[in-house]
């Protein structure tokens, strides 16, 4: 593992250096991909700790966002500092009232009840007047961090805001490692694999599911917020369950059950896209990447099922044989 | 007077979608209750349907030569998926099977996109059927809408019969409780998950192939109906097939009045009778154990 995680360190090292090279196309790009990982390592809470395949989770990241952009007023930064905590109280009431509801299925049938609850959300955006309808919402302004006239930091300026986003995705991978090995995090563990008998145990399923649900779905909706922030506009695609789809992609790719391979998928995920989008590469045809991005998944998920951090664990278990 | 027959017409239009979603939703629950395969492309097959009956009502012209035609490719390219993909992930969890099948769609509707653009296309109604039943002066009822009813239940029965009554359906319902068992029993339970599966999603092309008439083909068709189709198999009961008739039929009705009388809110309706039932029922109507 110790070369696994020196190459990690260097990886987030070189993310945070990044902007040095002054590319703000790519400074932008980046900030989008760590927005994308902290939704998927809020998802892979679900799926990988307790085994909740959630394909609704772009209901929370999309409601995030239509809150900020409701929140504020028209041509007018609102305050970071009320605006946050609102959106992400939103966020878990939100999820508490959903994850009761879907909670009481399991299996298949959670994977298809949270799908129709995300598009439940969907089809209320995408057909009533509240968001804009079809078209969604403008973000114009970024909210400010001022406090009583100092400002610590623009977000307007795509430095100041890489750094916001990669100082809370560090926190959040952080956050969600330690509650992986607490005892809550344990019981988790412990119902995805034999729930009969962690409920003779004493560890009653639908709470601790239902903690991890409202913590995915308040994470969630703090990468909906920082996207909203980033695009400067919502609408209802945000919370279709594709984008759903595409974060547990990004899940398999980089390898379930370990936070930083959530993060290596959001990045192999994106880069990957905009590989397969772009023009320089690929002509013409370009303009019908998701072909190229169908065939990438189902190779994927046929020949690396363990994603890219497998191949990290297994070259340093080389490594430590060779030591010894 | 004219207000209870509209009634009826659109109590009628409902049973139709019912009857439809139910032929969709019976593939889906088919593949999942034998073979634990859940299969978000089955929306997918359903658009296939769609676009292979507009491609081939334009180029054949008739329509009676082009369903025989359009069922076997749609067979055929369900054998080959199968065993060329889903046989590798009967044994994965389901996480794997749906970025597959999410895998699949990405690849269908971009290949749609390449073959037949990205506009809406209305599909001619055959002309035997172009005829309207008069109610009063002004209503009436399209006859292709009783002949999409009159399909769907005659391919209900017919799935019926094989599944209940012949020496095949015994094979499928043995094999879904216990693989090894029937495999040991000497019969080949990988031809059966084969042909279990083409058929699957032949019935979705079928479903789409015979809407499309009325529903016109446009991209994204899949994805939506799949998602009502979800809705339908959560409600019944996977397995059941009783249960998805009563289930689908239910749907059917409430968003087709949905949409006449709450049209801001049909889509949104649907999903609050699916709540409903969920916060009493958590394991739908008519579950099989």
């Amino acid at each position: 593992m110790r070369i696994g995680r020196l190459m990690l360190m260097l990886g987030a090292v070189c993310v945070g250096l990044m902007p040095l090279t002054g590319a703000t196309f790519y400074v932008q790009l980046v900030s989008k991909i760590m927005i994308l990982a902290i939704f998927a390592m809020s998802l892979d809470l679900l799926v990988g700790s307790a085994g909740l395949v959630s394909l609704g989770h772009g209901a929370f990241f999309g409601v995030a966002g239509y809150a900020i952009a409701l929140l504020s007023p028209k041509y007018q930064a609102a305050s970071l500092w009320w605006t946050l905590p609102v959106v992400l109280i939103i966020s878990a009431a939100l999820a508490l009232i959903v994850g009761l509801l879907v909670l009481r299925t399991s299996g298949v049938y959670f994977i298809m009840v949270t799908l129709a609850f995300g598009q439940m959300l969907y089809s209320l955006f995408h057909d009533t007047k509240l968001g804009g309808g079809s078209d969604g919402l403008y973000l114009y302004v970024r909210p400010t961090s001022s406090i009583a006239g100092y400002q610590p930091f623009d977000l307007e300026k795509p430095l100041h805001f890489f750094y916001f986003v990669f100082v809370i995705m560090l926190g959040v991978y952080v956050l969600l490692n330690r509650v992986r090995v607490s005892p809550f995090g344990h019981a988790l563990a412990g119902l995805k694999v034999n729930e009969q008998r962690m409920r003779s145990l004493g560890f009653p399923p639908i709470p601790y599911k239902l903690g991890a649900f409202v913590l995915a779905g308040t994470l969630t909706g703090l990468a909906g917020y920082l996207a909203a922030c980033q695009f400067g506009f919502v609408n209802p695609e945000m919370l279709s369950w594709h984008y759903s789809a595409m974060v547990l992609m990004m899940l398999i790719l980089g390898g379930v059950a370990r936070f930083h391979g959530a993060i290596v998928g959001a990045f192999a995920y994106v880069l990957l896209q905009e590989m397969l989008a772009s023009q320089a590469v690929f002509g013409a045809i370009a303009k019908h990447w998701q072909l190229g991005m169908g065939v990438l998944i189902v190779l994927s998920v046929l020949l690396l099922p363990n994603g890219l951090t497998s191949l990290l664990d297994r070259l340093s278990r080389v490594r430590l044989r060779q030591n010894s | 007077m004219s207000g209870s027959l509209e009634f009826l017409v659109q109590l009628l239009n409902g049973i139709q979608y019912g009857l439809l979603l139910f032929l969709l939703a019976s593939g889906l629950s088919l593949i999942f209750g034998i073979m634990g395969v859940l299969n978000l492309a089955h929306g997918s097959f359903y658009m296939v349907g769609a676009y292979l009956a507009f491609w081939l009502a334009r180029d054949i012209g008739n329509i009676w030569l082009a369903i025989p035609i359009e069922l076997a490719m749609v067979l055929l390219i369900g054998v080959i998926l199968e065993s060329a993909l889903f046989s590798r992930l009967y044994h994965r969890d389901h996480l794997q099977q749906v970025l597959l099948s999410f895998g699949l769609i990405l690849i269908f509707e971009e290949l749609r996109s390449i073959f037949f653009g990205d506009d809406v296309h209305g599909v001619p109604v055959p002309p035997l059927l172009r005829s309207s039943i008069p109610l009063t002066g002004t209503l009436s009822y399209p006859v292709y809408r009783l002949f999409i009813s009159g399909a769907c239940l005659v391919v209900a029965g017919l799935m019926y019969l094989v599944i209940q009554k012949t020496r095949v359906g015994m094979m499928i319902r043995a094999g879904s409780t216990n693989r090894e068992m029937v495999q040991s029993l000497g019969i080949n339970i990988k031809l059966i998950y084969r042909w279990v599966f083409a058929v699957g999603v032949t019935l979705a092309a079928l479903a789409g192939m015979i809407a499309a008439p009325i529903s016109s083909v446009y991209p994204g068709m899949g994805s939506q109906i799949l998602i009502i189709c979800f809705v339908v198999v959560v409600v019944g009961g996977i397995g059941s097939i009783k249960g998805a008739m009563i289930s689908a039929l239910t749907i059917g009705i409430v968003d087709t009045l949905g949409q006449v009388l709450l049209p801001e809110f049909s889509g949104a309706a649907v999903y609050l009778l699916m709540a409903v039932i969920l916060l009493w029922w958590p394991q739908g109507l008519f579950r099989v154990a």
